[in-house]
């Protein structure tokens, strides 16, 4: 029997607790509202690394110019950023320096980052500071010369980097000025989604034009042409149901994307995701779907490998993707009409061919189907037929591959 | 009104389920992308380096999908086709893997010698307790069909993985948990050991028991973080 002390005791914590509620709800709030930025701004991709602590950092990040590893950003005082204020760590979003004015490497996407909003990055400071500190040093990066000189950074910031939060745009809708926000800032989309030149940095006028992402050897299409992955002519349904559960009528997520996903995306809410959705369909620029220029090939060559190319899809692709591409949307993705397919870079296409994939794990589709690797059942031959047929067939407008081009990817990095 | 009503709708799920627009709502449609390397049912392929998973225990196979989904154990298309997926559904995955009982292969014939024959049994069966290697038997079950929920049977698997995954266990590429027994065991054996072994495994004809033997069967020559008390 509960004594009369615990009676009251349980009734003054009853009545006590809302207020409690209430006074701790704006620290709580911040902290779960950083948490959420700190999602749409995918910082575990890089903070964390495999079977690492949260935020740890240590994950390698192999670019053209060496090795580089990501930073601790747990709270702790002496590895991690347990020292840094809401300034510091603004600063740091907003310029790409440390507080003591050090020049951070642009891998770390300050250059999308600095759009971000005083308040948000105050939130995410927040909801760092909340996690569990980890004492764990930062380990050195591994630059080649002249690379490794920071003072290069200089030069990058010069050509490549303008400061600035995002500035609303009036003449359009709160919504699209959302998604504008969280594309351009924290979803720092362009870092994979813009080409990168030699210097390694991209142009203002080069924005979401679609690129090779260096060192992983995937082709991070171009969101403004919808020749590409631009998506002008999708469903605004269709680009939501992408970007939360991974797969769509029009097509799944792989790759690179399907990380993105996995760790950032599907926790966004409709929301947002709808904002994104209608900011990504307004940047497409009009394009008429005009057909493949010039093809690579003779075309008595290429003629003899879409013919084998058919064979070869007959008996290994149409059961799921069936006879005509049609597919069964949305796990079995469609060939025909799918711009992944039809694109300038046949990539994808090749490395999909290869090494088959799983769309991400996602609370929208939490057991997704998955498509074989045919890297050690089909020749170079027969993976350029199969990828020329599927860009050539059904209305489809690609060029045809060669085999040079399906054997030189055969090489390209998985992780 | 509402009876009919649910009257229709019990007999039109089954048919929306179907639809012949959607992929079949199963695992075995789901691991397609398993069965080039490991066979539908996961009876293992022609290639030699890939194992068959067919029966072995749902909390081993799982714990490997771990291991390749982290990258603590290494081999790129693995790791890259499990990155993104969740733990529940791995553990499906290693379900639906250990439920099937497709036959075993007959044992392939051996190149190997007669004295290497003898010396891969010698090891499996009784160990050298000289050398403080236990026999496989002891912990992978009198009939080599491991054991509930972690322990691998070692039959249906051809010499060329058993020396890979040994030769990965010697020289830490492959690892498990603390303790982690199979590192320990390993790195005690020789070349000619692992050869011997390999030889000596991929030449037992199937055993009437296929399955593992239930959790606790037997008790282990020591700790394994792979087989929790």
């Amino acid at each position: 029997m509960l004594s009369r002390a615990r009676i009251l005791g349980l009734l003054f914590w009853f009545l006590a607790s809302p207020a409690y509620a209430q006074q701790q709800n704006s620290p709580s709030d911040i902290v779960k509202r950083g948490e959420y930025l700190a999602r749409a701004g995918d910082c575990i991709a890089c903070h964390t690394a495999p079977e690492g602590r949260i935020f740890a950092g240590g994950r390698p990040m192999p670019t053209p110019f060496g090795t580089l590893y990501s930073s601790n950003i747990t709270p702790d005082r002496d590895t991690g950023i347990g020292k840094w204020t809401t300034e510091d760590f603004y600063k740091a979003m907003h310029t790409g320096r440390f507080p003591d004015g050090g020049l951070m490497y642009p891998a770390m996407p300050f250059a999308s980052y600095t759009k971000v909003t005083q308040a948000d990055s105050a939130a995410i400071f927040a909801y760092l500071k909340s996690i569990p500190p980890v004492n764990q040093k930062n380990r050195e990066h591994d630059l080649r010369f002249p690379y490794s000189n920071r003072q290069l950074i200089l030069g990058w910031r010069t050509l490549f980097f303008s400061e600035g939060e995002y500035k609303p745009d009036p003449s359009k809708s709160a919504e699209w000025n959302r998604g504008a926000y969280l594309v351009e800032g924290l979803g720092h989309c362009g870092m994979c989604h813009s080409p990168i030149n030699a210097l390694g940095g991209t142009s203002q006028s080069d924005a979401f034009k679609g690129g090779l992402i260096p060192m992983q050897n995937w082709y991070a299409p171009s969101l403004t042409s919808n020749r590409e992955a631009g998506l002008g002519d999708w469903s605004i349904k269709d680009i939501t149901d992408l970007l939360k559960t991974g797969v769509s009528a029009r097509g799944v997520v792989y790759g690179p994307m399907a990380e993105v996903v996995h760790n950032s995306l599907q926790y966004l809410t409709d929301e947002d995701t709808k904002a994104m959705a209608i900011y990504l369909k307004s940047i497409a620029e009009p394009t008429s779907r005009t057909p493949a220029t010039s093809p690579v090939l003779p075309t008595s060559e290429s003629s003899l490998l879409i013919s084998l190319g058919k064979t070869v899809y007959d008996a290994r692709c149409a059961s799921c993707h069936g006879a005509q591409g049609e597919g069964k949307p949305p796990h079995w993705p469609p060939l025909a009409n799918n711009q992944s397919i039809e694109m300038e870079s046949a990539v994808n296409a090749i490395r999909m061919v290869l090494n088959g994939g799983y769309p991400p794990g996602t609370e929208g589709n939490p057991r997704p189907y998955g498509m074989p690797p045919f890297a050690g059942l089909l020749s170079d031959n027969e993976v350029a037929a199969v990828v020329s047929y599927i860009r050539t067939a059904w209305g489809n407008r690609g060029a045809p591959v060669s085999a040079r081009d399906a054997n030189e990817l055969r090489s390209a990095p998985l992780n | 009104m509402a009876g009919v009503g649910l009257a229709i709708s019990v007999h039109t799920f089954p048919v929306l389920a179907q639809t012949p627009g959607q992929p079949p709502d199963t695992m075995e449609a789901r691991i397609e992308a398993c069965s080039p390397c490991h066979g539908k049912q996961g009876e293992g392929t022609g290639d030699v380096y890939f194992p068959r998973l067919a029966g072995k225990p749902a909390g081993y196979l799982y714990n490997q999908l771990l291991a390749f989904k982290n990258g603590r154990r290494k081999y790129p298309p693995m790791n890259y086709l499990l990155e993104y997926l969740g733990d529940p559904y791995l553990q499906d995955m290693a379900e639906y893997f250990a439920e099937q009982r497709p036959p075993l292969p007959a044992p392939a014939a051996s190149d190997a010698s007669k004295e290497v024959l003898l010396h891969g049994q010698a090891l499996v069966s009784r160990g050298d307790p000289a050398r403080q290697i236990p026999a496989c038997g002891s912990c992978h079950g009198p009939g080599l069909t491991g054991m509930e929920p972690g322990i691998p049977g070692l039959l249906g698997l051809r010499p060329n993985y058993v020396s890979a995954q040994l030769g990965a266990w010697r020289y830490g590429t492959r690892t498990a948990k603390a303790p982690d027994c199979m590192q320990q065991v390993a790195a005690r054996l020789t070349e000619a050991d692992v050869t011997a072994v390999a030889a000596y495994l991929a030449s037992r004809p199937a055993p009437i028991v296929i399955a593992p033997a239930p959790k606790g069967a037997y008790v282990l020559p020591f700790a394994c973080g792979s087989e929790p008390d």
